[in-house]
């Protein structure tokens, strides 16, 4: 700094002046994250308009999707949107939870680093590759030795049977959920490994000094003090999952019904999207597609929400412990 | 005695089962790795970046959609990186214990994980829908959308990382705040800044969805930003669920093409972190 500066009050007004205007950029940039946020929520729910006004509740409600008539139903889409999520979770979590152990109490320090790595690329890889992948290299190999398999065993068996039957087309729910759970593995265990390293070391070692197992410790003192950490790593997984597309509509193979074999093919509400947006005629069919939009919004805003917010209160506990 | 082995063994088993985790996980990038060098590599030939993409049957490349992507990627990282910056800057800085930070931090940790199709919707009401027309504007503005929330939560977290009493130091002389950002705290944090914009940049290279309704495709070279324009992901999207192999040739040397790079990035990203903090594990 050079001294003219404190004398000359025309640098210093102009110093000013400059500090006002760059405070108010930094402010208006900040602002405009909340007014895009609203912006999406408000032009999705204009766009969405005419079909709720025109369908009333029934447009939860119905399963029916048909251009050519002009009647369309969301529930196809969101059930395959709930049940593709739901089980990708299912598939994910022990691996996740798994990874996360290995990387925070197993690995020796070399091994760490790169393995971490590994699976945080894995997060990097984009969707549709995962969306090209599943659907010449995976589904294949479930439609050949998976879903035979599944249907011999288990398709006879009362209650889950029903689950498992028809023929193993190798596209359809189950395989989308199977690409699913690979894509949320990084992210739900990227979050698990965070929030295990926040455990304070002298609980763990009070642990051991008690003479409990790596595992002991794990379940009975790591596990508990990370609770909320983990819902919240799982929840974000899970918000991911609702909303992706590309991997799904590669997979999933696009029909508007709902099966009751997770073989068979179905829809979630970002596949149809993503599907039938560009080529939809007409007002009702493009609002339609605009209302399922909104479903996924309201979805998984509430869901990255509670995660957040659930991150957030562990991070306030982590602080308030050091 | 029997429990203390019981112990052991459910120590064992549980230890044994985080580690097949741990290779389920790294077993499946190696398999999509794997298939995209595998089934990409003989595509990959001067001509790719060379021509236009064909029709079907035809012979050609992925020039028009590399350009494309290339394009789009940038003009989204020069609207929403900076866009991001001040953000961020104004949540470390100005208003760090401000109330409404708060709120803009939740908000922004939303947008960061909202599904990118729902970015891809809002852009096609606001620009397609107002201009009557797909164009790579709006797809740049879609994936623009989408990295700025990146860059906020990345500038902020490294501006954290400067010292106070670098801070402090600049104020006691004198300088005001702006000076002090620009001078002391932005050079000191620039490494995790860059680092911040490199990983928005991979992120957003990638994206389909928000591209499909916005900036479409062309199947030509076009460098009209006012129309629709070819790009990677799209035509990856496009031709490897045709019936044509020579499109499905294309789609998957743009897969490894597009992976290729994003790969490169993100360890880019990684490496330039760990040259400003050896000790740190990110």
């Amino acid at each position: 700094m050079n001294t003219v500066a404190a004398i000359d009050p025309r640098h210093a007004a102009g110093q000013r002046w400059r500090e006002r205007v760059f405070q108010a950029a930094t402010f208006i940039a900040a602002v405009l994250v909340l007014l895009l946020l609203g912006g999406v929520a408000v032009s999705l729910l204009i766009g969405a308009w005419p079909a709720f006004a025109h369908f009333k509740l029934s447009f939860l409600t119905r399963e029916i999707w048909n251009p050519v008539t002009e009647q369309f139903g969301a529930l196809a889409p969101v059930y395959g949107t709930l049940v593709t999520s739901f089980l990708a979770l299912l598939l994910a979590i022990p691996v996740s939870f798994g990874i996360a152990i290995f990387l925070t109490e197993l690995a020796p320090a070399w091994l760490k680093r790169p393995v971490g790595v590994a699976i945080e690329l894995l997060a990097a890889v984009p969707s549709i590759i995962y969306g090209i992948w599943g659907l010449f290299v995976l589904s294949p190999v479930l439609q050949r030795h998976v879903q035979p398999w599944l249907i011999e065993v288990l398709g006879p068996l009362p209650g889950i049977g029903r689950l498992f039957q028809g023929p193993p087309f190798g596209i359809g729910v189950l395989t989308a959920s199977f690409v699913l759970a690979i894509m949320v593995i990084p992210f739900i265990s990227a979050v698990m490994r965070d929030v295990f390293e926040t455990v304070p070391d002298v609980l763990k070692e009070s642990g051991y000094g008690l003479g409990a197992t790596t595992w002991e410790v794990i379940w009975q003192v790591v596990v508990p003090y990370a609770r909320t950490g983990m819902i919240g790593g799982v929840m974000l997984g899970l918000g991911r999952a609702l909303g992706e597309t590309m991997a799904v509509t590669f997979v999933i193979g696009n029909a508007h019904r709902i099966g009751s074999s997770l073989l068979a093919p179905g829809t979630t509400i970002s596949a149809a999207i993503a599907n039938e947006f560009t080529e939809a005629v007409g007002d009702l069919y493009t609002s339609s597609l605009i209302a399922l939009g909104a479903l996924l919004f309201l979805i998984t805003f509430t869901v990255i929400a509670a995660a957040r917010f659930m991150l957030l209160r562990l991070e306030r506990k982590a602080l308030s412990s050091v | 005695m029997s429990r203390r082995l019981l112990r052991k063994l459910v120590n064992l088993l549980a230890l044994t089962l985080s580690g097949i985790a741990t290779a389920i996980g790294l077993f499946f990038l190696g398999a999509i790795l794997w298939t995209l060098v595998h089934n990409g590599l003989a595509g990959i030939s001067p001509r790719l970046f060379t021509q236009m993409t064909p029709p079907p049957g035809g012979s050609g490349g992925l020039l028009n959609a590399i350009y494309g992507s290339v394009v789009m990627t940038m003009i989204g990282i020069l609207i929403g990186g900076p866009i991001g910056m001040l953000a961020g800057t104004y949540l470390a800085e100005y208003g760090r214990t401000a109330r409404i930070s708060a709120v803009i931090r939740f908000v922004n940790d939303v947008l960061l994980s909202a599904p990118s199709i729902i970015i891809g919707l809002f852009v096609y009401e606001v620009l397609v829908v107002r201009m009557g027309h797909f164009s790579a504007i709006a797809g740049a503005v879609a994936l623009a959308i989408i990295a700025m929330p990146v860059t906020v939560r990345t500038t902020e977290d490294m501006l954290n990382l400067v010292p106070q009493g670098m801070k402090d130091a600049s104020t006691a002389m004198g300088a005001y705040h702006w000076r002090t950002i620009m001078s002391v705290i932005y050079p000191a944090a620039r490494s995790g800044i860059v680092t911040g914009l490199l990983l928005a940049v991979a992120r957003i290279s990638g994206e389909t969805a928000p591209l499909l309704f916005t900036a479409l495709n062309d199947q030509f070279w076009s460098g009209n930003l006012a129309a629709p324009m070819a790009n990677l992901p799209v035509v990856i999207f496009q031709f490897a669920l045709s019936p044509y192999p020579n499109w499905q040739q294309l789609a998957w040397s743009g897969a490894l093409i597009i992976t290729a790079s994003i790969l490169v990035l993100s360890i880019a990203a990684r490496l330039v972190v760990s040259s400003l903090n050896p000790g740190g594990r990110r």
